[in-house]
């Protein structure tokens, strides 16, 4: 252990001054320093893809992250996303189509699903299948998952021609 | 049956217009888990909170010499460590047995071992510290000396001779022993033309929820009670266990279950660590939280399926099965577990073999045995996957001896759908099953005829594609049957209680839980129809036995069933003293008068007669305006438990395809289909996940899942790396269909539908790929079926 170091950093928009020492890991950070538990830790190891935050616009595990990395980033978790509307559309699929059970793993299905909703305009199911391939879901069976994402897929094209 | 409808309108109260049953209505707790802001216990914080880290043995079998804590306890933050003969003040041990399971020995277990380990990861120190990163450098330098005995590992021979006994106070290492022998076996036997016979064996595994195992244990010393908040399926097991070996009385111990992270029967039983935690918060006087990290779920959270079943089946040429037997060995660990025990899913193997089958000529041994490894239990769908892999793999074997289709051999044996009531071989009383209408359903869902000729065709081009089918039944609504009459004081009833509110909303209280399966909605669906309320102004409340009627909670596929018919009951009990109300308010007749879309109105031309807020506010605010002698009852509690049946049997069946890549050894998951019949669909959305999800479960355990231990005892893959589980990209989409045969047990006439897609996926998946290596002549009667196994097999490594 050495001593608490400084960080600046925005979370979902707030910018965050923070003493943290240099262990720890940004999950964390987001869960017990700013009490931000909608990112959760499912294996500590990188795995699971619970702990799947934004990072300057790119998905990270934030149990592979050290708080420290994040220095002057911007950081956005489902809190956030949920709040700025951004996944409002794929967050109303996984409702209609019951694409959650108990709910552990979603936070970080729904960021990395976006990820790819936002970079891929017409994934096919298998395209999906492979993009979210590292997120775990013991519950769903992950079908439901994928008709959800291919639905919000297909509503973002109409909507945006 | 205990109970026939009461006709309280012109229709039925499941019929009534603008009803749910039946509808796919979105789960109305879903926006809260979506948006980050559930509450799971590894969320929760509360003042003066305390985290507990525990050192767990490395070895599989060691006395402990000693344990040296003296510098851990200088550590910063390091509130105590605590050994388990310092504990031992606090909190009693216990003995997994029940006393129908006779026979059933275990030992006393303790919360924190003393003097012996008995298995890798068995909790010897506890460290409370102020932070849980505090409580893990600390339990780095607490010193433990082991002095290592042998480990018994093997379940084979866990029973010889040379072998040390675990516990020498039970003799040998036989935990239990159940024989069956039904029938004319012998005579059967030696009428078959055919006799197929093979070792099916199943890999250990476990259920790995995404959240791990979390409790928070906050002692009030000065109200002298507990309040545990843990993500389990039975709160009220949990406060009965609770306070019986803290010497408390159930009420002192309150338990709350807010959101859960995945529990799959993984979060049903009562585990040392947790035990741990609440004595530690009761000894320390302070709020105690542990959460287990990722390998420690992997070491103590209940395995599962540990079996190795010889099998043997009888049958003529014309495809008539003339007799199983079984002989089926498990090994469970040190421990029989508490309080459900680990001889269920043996004992269930010996049920559930030939169920959906008509012959009577059935033997079945099961024998289950300790070992030093990791405790053993009920992970979902008990024994279904081992009976089923069996039954299925064994009809296979004897279709492919006489040169029959395999669903050819089903048709001519599974029970007729004209039959019931009728009992198993073993005894099982069925009410109403449709094994061939599901069948039939199934053929025509997966378009078995073209699926045979494009396996044909492709096999021309080297194309190694198979079909297997599943054929399965499945326990769910379990009544007292389970565990009460052995002694369990695990409640097979369960309450609702319903009320109006003042502004004319309802508020539901129900026993049972929710971990995702849609108990909130289910609930809410019920109430609403019932009372021609909407799902929006319905709000449930379950898991905190403060706030709850008493009941066993979401277990073994009960809660629909069991729970849902109380909600009903409940709901009716309510509508009739709104319309007493309503009847007084109107000078009417409540036989005139119904409820829909949130007001009483007319019940012959459904005109609005009086809002159920405008009710609410004057029997809550104006009682003095209704007529002399009215006293409103606008709360209404029922309970409900099945009577007639012990459990209400479903059945299904399911039929995967799949190629197996025989140069690699990798299976392909190309489609699989499953036709279930568990009676009312309340939600069928909800059916058909918890089948997707189970199928998925019975996928990873056909082809990934297995805790893999060496010949000393230690798991060499406790972690999510190592240890496979089924991912999005391997695996198939899932069509669903669905007969409906309700149970008259119960007005709702909903069973379970938890477990049934677990229960027959390996099977349909092991069939599949022996159907693929038919023309290599290789059968291969083991799962997880991984490369290594196949192409060994094919004699290809």
């Amino acid at each position: 252990m050495t001593a608490p170091l400084p960080i600046s950093l925005h979370v979902n928009g707030e910018r965050v001054e923070a003493q943290v020492l240099p262990r720890l890991n940004l999950a964390d950070f987001l869960r017990e320093h700013l009490k931000l538990t909608g990112t959760h830790v499912g294996c500590e190891h990188g795995v699971c893809g619970a702990c799947t935050v934004r990072v300057d616009g790119e998905i990270v595990r934030s149990c592979l992250t050290l708080a420290v990395q994040t220095q002057g980033s911007c950081v956005e978790t489902i809190e956030g996303l949920s709040d700025s509307g951004e996944i409002t559309d794929l967050q109303n699929a996984f409702r209609e189509r019951n694409a959650l059970q108990c709910g552990f793993c979603t936070p970080g299905m729904l960021i990395a699903a976006q990820d790819l909703l936002k970079h891929e305009k017409e994934p096919d199911r298998a395209q999906i299948r492979e993009h979210l391939s590292g997120n775990y879901c013991r519950c769903t069976g992950y079908q439901a998952i994928i008709d959800a994402v291919e639905e919000t897929a297909g509503m973002r094209r109409e909507r945006k021609p | 049956m205990t109970s026939s409808p009461e006709t309280q309108g012109p229709l039925s109260a499941l019929d009534r217009p603008n009803s749910y049953i039946g509808k796919v209505v979105p789960r109305p707790n879903l926006d809260r888990l979506m948006q980050g802001r559930g509450l799971y216990v590894s969320d929760l914080e509360l003042p003066r909170m305390a985290h507990v880290v525990f050192v767990r043995s490395p070895h599989a079998h060691a006395n402990i010499v000693a344990v040296d804590a003296g510098a851990a306890k200088e550590m910063p933050g390091v509130i105590a460590v605590v050994t388990g003969e310092e504990l031992a003040s606090v909190i009693t041990p216990w003995v997994g047995v029940l006393s129908h399971l006779k026979g059933l020995k275990s030992a006393p277990q303790r919360a924190i071992a003393i003097g012996r380990v008995c298995w890798q990861g068995e909790a010897v120190a506890a460290v409370v510290a102020t932070s849980r990163a505090a409580a893990e450098d600390a339990a780095e330098i607490v010193s433990v000396g082991y002095e290592e005995l042998e480990a018994v590992t093997d379940m084979r021979t866990a029973l010889d001779p040379e072998t040390p006994v675990i516990h020498p106070s039970l003799g040998n290492n036989l935990a239990f022993e159940r024989t069956l022998d039904a029938g004319e076996v012998d005579a059967a036997f030696a009428g078959s033309e055919e006799i197929a016979e093979a070792e099916f064996i199943f890999g250990r595994h476990t259920g790995v929820t995404l959240e791990p195992r979390a409790v928070v244990a906050d002692w009030n010393a000065a109200e002298t009670r507990l309040t545990i908040y843990q993500g389990t399926q039975a709160p009220h097991m949990v406060q009965n266990i609770a306070a019986l070996h803290l010497g408390l009385e159930e009420s002192q111990v309150r338990v709350v279950c807010k959101d859960v992270g995945g529990s799959f029967g993984i979060k049903v039983h009562i585990y040392a660590d947790e035990m741990a935690t609440y004595a530690l918060s009761k000894l320390l006087r302070r709020p105690v939280k542990f959460v287990a990290d990722r390998i420690e779920s992997f070491n103590t959270d209940i395995h599962a399926r540990d079996h190795r079943c010889r099998g043997r089946i009888g049958v003529t040429r014309d495809g008539t099965i003339t007799a199983f037997e079984i002989d089926d060995l498990t090994g469970i660990g040190p421990y029989s577990m508490y309080p459900r025990t680990s001889a269920i899913e043996a004992n269930q193997v010996v049920n559930l073999v030939g169920g959906p089958y008509r012959t009577k000529n059935y033997r079945a041994r099961a024998r289950v045995v300790f070992q030093n490894k990791n405790v053993m239990c009920q992970y979902r769908a008990v024994g279904h996957p081992i009976a089923c892999s069996v039954t299925e793999g064994l009809v296979d074997l004897a279709a492919s001896k006489i040169g029959m289709d395999p669903l050819e051999i089903r048709r001519r044996n599974l029970i007729a759908d004209d039959a019931y009531p009728c009992a198993s071989a073993s005894g099982l009383r069925f009410e109403l099953l449709s094994h061939h209408t599901a069948l039939n359903k199934l053929m025509a869902m997966m378009d078995y005829d073209a699926l045979r000729t494009e396996q044909a065709a492709l096999r021309e081009k080297n194309i190694h594609r198979g079909i297997g089918i599943a054929s399965f039944i499945e326990v769910t609504n379990p009544s007292a049957a389970f565990y009460g009459v052995g002694g369990a004081k695990i409640s097979s009833q369960d309450g609702v209680a319903v009320r109006l509110d003042a502004q004319g909303s309802v508020v539901c209280q129900t026993s049972i839980t929710e971990q995702g399966q849609g108990s909130e909605s289910l609930t809410a669906q019920i109430v609403g129809s019932v009372l021609g309320v909407s799902m929006s102004r319905v709000r449930v409340i379950l898991g905190d036995t403060d706030q709850t009627p008493y009941g066993g909670g979401t277990w073994a596929s009960r809660g629909a069933g069991i729970g849902g018919e109380a909600a009903l009951q409940a709901a009716k009990i309510l509508r009739k003293n709104i319309l007493d109300v309503a009847a007084a308010i109107l000078q009417s007749s409540p036989t005139e008068l119904d409820i829909a879309d949130n007001a009483v109105v007319n019940a012959d031309d459904g005109a609005p007669r009086i809002e159920l807020r405008e009710l609410a506010r004057i029997v809550y605010f104006r009682p003095d305006t209704l007529p002399p002698g009215i006293q409103p009852e606008l709360m209404a509690t029922r309970h409900f438990v099945p009577r007639e049946y012990p459990f209400a049997f479903t059945n299904g069946v399911q039929a995967s395809w799949l190629e197996v890549d025989t140069d690699s050894g990798f299976v392909k998951l190309f489609k699989h289909w499953v036709v279930e019949d568990c009676g009312t669909l309340i939600n069928p959305q909800l059916v058909d996940e918890q089948i997707r999800g189970g199928v998925v479960q019975g996928l990873g355990a056909a082809l990934f899942e297995k805790c893999v231990y060496d010949e000393r005892g230690q798991l060499t893959n406790a972690n999510m790396a190592d240890y496979l589980v089924p991912m999005s990209g391997e695996m198939p989409d899932i069509d669903v269909g669905h007969v409906v045969s309700p149970t008259a047990e119960s007005e709702l006439g909903a069973k379970g539908a938890g477990e049934a897609g677990t229960a027959g996926a390996a099977a349909a998946v092991a069939n599949a790929v022996n159907d693929a290596l038919r023309p290599f002549g290789a059968v291969i009667t083991e799962i997880p079926l991984t490369p290594q196994l196949i192409l060994t097999s094919l004699k290809r490594i």
